[in-house]
């Protein structure tokens, strides 16, 4: 720390010096202007809230939020990973029809909003899946039902479960297209020979991608899908749009109860920081030691 | 060599890379155990043309039946005709994320759907046959280039394949590895398998060939036996390299 503060030169201390007064400045506006209350004691009530009727803790909106985003992040990575391998290895079919139309979906994916790229899939495909299946009658049956713990663990609320099933999809469909593109990237790392080595004794297309490329392009791109699946976490947040219950949208439902627009917003703003720098320095702690092994 | 069955036979095949002519006007005939050995400059087509005999590249005109099997591109049988040819690479091409026993066995295993142990037994067999028993556990990043093209060659061999096509392959590799090969390839003679050699080594092919090919800018220039090829060769081309190739 002290060789850190050696190394500072004067015109290090002039940018910390207009950054405090950048903070200070909006912490005066907020404080002084705008005659904001700050109530952050109230806060770890609705991470872990306590239920004086039953007399036992219970997960508060952000927590639930929290959770909520976990198991959608989960499932739609896993989701996500099978669509991008399709993805991936269909942009490297010899069939120009194939590789043309990933490649569309991804040109869609690239230079359409997210947002607009959200509600298209919402409506259009999710909503229609769910309707298809009749999702909503089984959840509804499952939530009446006493014993759902098991399904209340993996699922959250019961009630709310086509609902989370849409944010699944819609973020693992939004997702896959770049996970697509870095097993696209993987693949065509591979040398050309191993393809016809695979090809040579007698291999089949798949058999060679089974047992030969795909294995060696994932050794590849771990690190690459690691970030991903971080980017997805942090993308999970517009998903809240579609109204799943995850952090970013029960962040607004408590801003909305109890007006602690800043407390709120800068607790789920931590949420969310620990949990991805959190991965991205374990993710960068197990690079480290496979590069070792 | 007793009946002159052809098992390879190549009629009038053209191959283009985009415009570029690779192979002009190919006529070349493999009888079963035969041992050709095709020479000729870098660039000349050699590689192509046995790459086309398993459809690794495909020719864009004429006729190539190998096994009884006619080639070409959309074939339903080429999977099938592929377990009959094995090939040896240049750059070895081990699958690097396998054991030596592991690139042994998937072949066999995955394509012709034998047991493992029966697999594993005929992988140590020839693991054995070239002479490295002991790597069987290894990765191929951790043996030398010669240990590396011994596996690959185990590799062709566990498929039990009736034709086996070498492009170069000891011209990756140090000079003090190239012999453990060769001797590897020599011992591969007398088991009748028929064999389509790409290779510099006149040695080898003087030990070995039964027919001698000459190639030169997409065309066939000579096909002798080596007795003639060496000695007294028709073409002028195929003198000149000779004399550069031996002078060294
Ligand atoms: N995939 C390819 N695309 C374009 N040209 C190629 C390709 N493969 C080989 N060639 C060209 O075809 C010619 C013959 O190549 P090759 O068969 O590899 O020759 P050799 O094995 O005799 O050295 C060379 O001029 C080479 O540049
Ligand atoms: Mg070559």
């Amino acid at each position: 720390m002290s060789n850190f503060i050696q190394r500072l030169r004067w015109a290090d201390y002039l940018i910390l010096a207009v950054i405090v007064v950048f903070f200070g400045y909006i912490w005066i506006t907020i404080d002084g202007t705008l005659n904001y209350k700050w109530r952050w004691h109230l806060i770890p009530n609705y991470i872990i809230g306590w239920h004086s009727g039953r007399e036992e803790y219970f997960a508060n909106l952000l927590l639930q939020g929290l959770g909520a985003t976990f198991r959608i992040s989960i499932y739609a990575s896993v989701l996500a990973l099978a669509l991008g391998i399709i993805l991936g290895v269909a942009r490297c079919s010899a069939n120009l029809t194939i590789r043309m139309l990933a490649r569309t979906y991804l040109e869609f994916l690239r230079n359409i909003p997210p947002v607009v790229v959200v509600f298209i899939f919402f409506f259009f495909l999710s909503q229609q899946l769910i309707d298809a299946l009749n999702l909503e009658r089984w959840s509804r049956g499952i939530a009446r039902q006493e014993d759902n713990g098991i399904w209340e663990f993996f699922f959250g609320e019961m009630r709310r479960f086509p609902s989370l099933i849409s944010g699944v999809i819609v973020l693992a469909l939004f997702e896959s297209a770049f996970v697509g593109e870095i097993v696209r990237a993987g693949i065509q790392s591979i040398p050309k020979g191993q393809g016809e080595a695979a090809r040579s004794i007698g291999m089949s297309r798949f058999q060679e991608l089974r047992y030969i490329i795909l294995p060696q392009a994932f050794k590849k791109v771990l690190p690459p899908m690691a970030n991903q699946f971080i980017t997805l976490i942090k993308d999970s947040a517009i998903i809240s749009l579609i109204s799943v219950q995850e952090l970013t949208f029960k962040t607004v439902e408590l801003v909305a109860s109890s007006r602690m627009i800043f407390e709120a917003w800068i607790t789920t703003a931590a949420f969310y920081f620990i949990v991805c720098f959190g991965l991205s320095r374990i993710f960068a702690r197990l690079e480290k030691g496979a590069e070792k092994a | 060599m007793s009946a002159r069955t052809p098992i390879i036979e190549a009629t009038n095949l053209d191959k283009f890379y985009g415009p570029f002519h690779a192979l002009k006007n190919i006529d070349i005939t493999v009888h079963q155990g035969e041992k050709m050995v095709i020479c000729g400059p870098s660039g000349s087509g050699k590689s192509t043309l046995i790459r086309c005999f398993n459809g690794l590249e495909w020719h864009n005109s004429g006729k190539l039946v190998v096994d009884g099997v006619e080639v070409y591109q959309g074939s339903k049988d080429i999977l099938k005709l592929r377990q009959e040819v094995g090939m040896v690479f240049q750059q070895f091409n081990l699958f690097p994320h396998l054991t030596v026993l592991e690139n042994l066995t998937i072949g066999p295993m995955k394509v012709r759907k034998i047991g493992q142990a029966e697999a594993v037994k005929t992988a140590r067999q020839y693991l054995d046959r070239v002479h490295i028993p002991e790597q069987a556990d290894k990765y191929p990043a951790q043996l030398s280039g010669g240990q590396q093209q011994r596996v690959a060659i185990a590799r062709s061999l566990c498929m039990e394949s009736r034709i086996m096509l070498f492009d170069e392959p000891t011209s990756a590799l140090d000079p003090e590895m190239i012999n453990e090969v060769l001797d590897v390839m020599v011992e591969l003679v007398d088991t009748g398998m028929t064999m389509v050699v790409v290779t510099h080594e006149m040695g080898f092919a003087r030990k070995v060939a039964d027919t001698m090919v000459f190639m030169e800018e997409g065309h066939i220039i000579e096909v002798s036996p080596p007795e003639q090829f060496f000695t007294n060769p028709s073409s002028e081309r195929c003198r000149l390299f000779l004399d550069q190739i031996l002078a060294h």
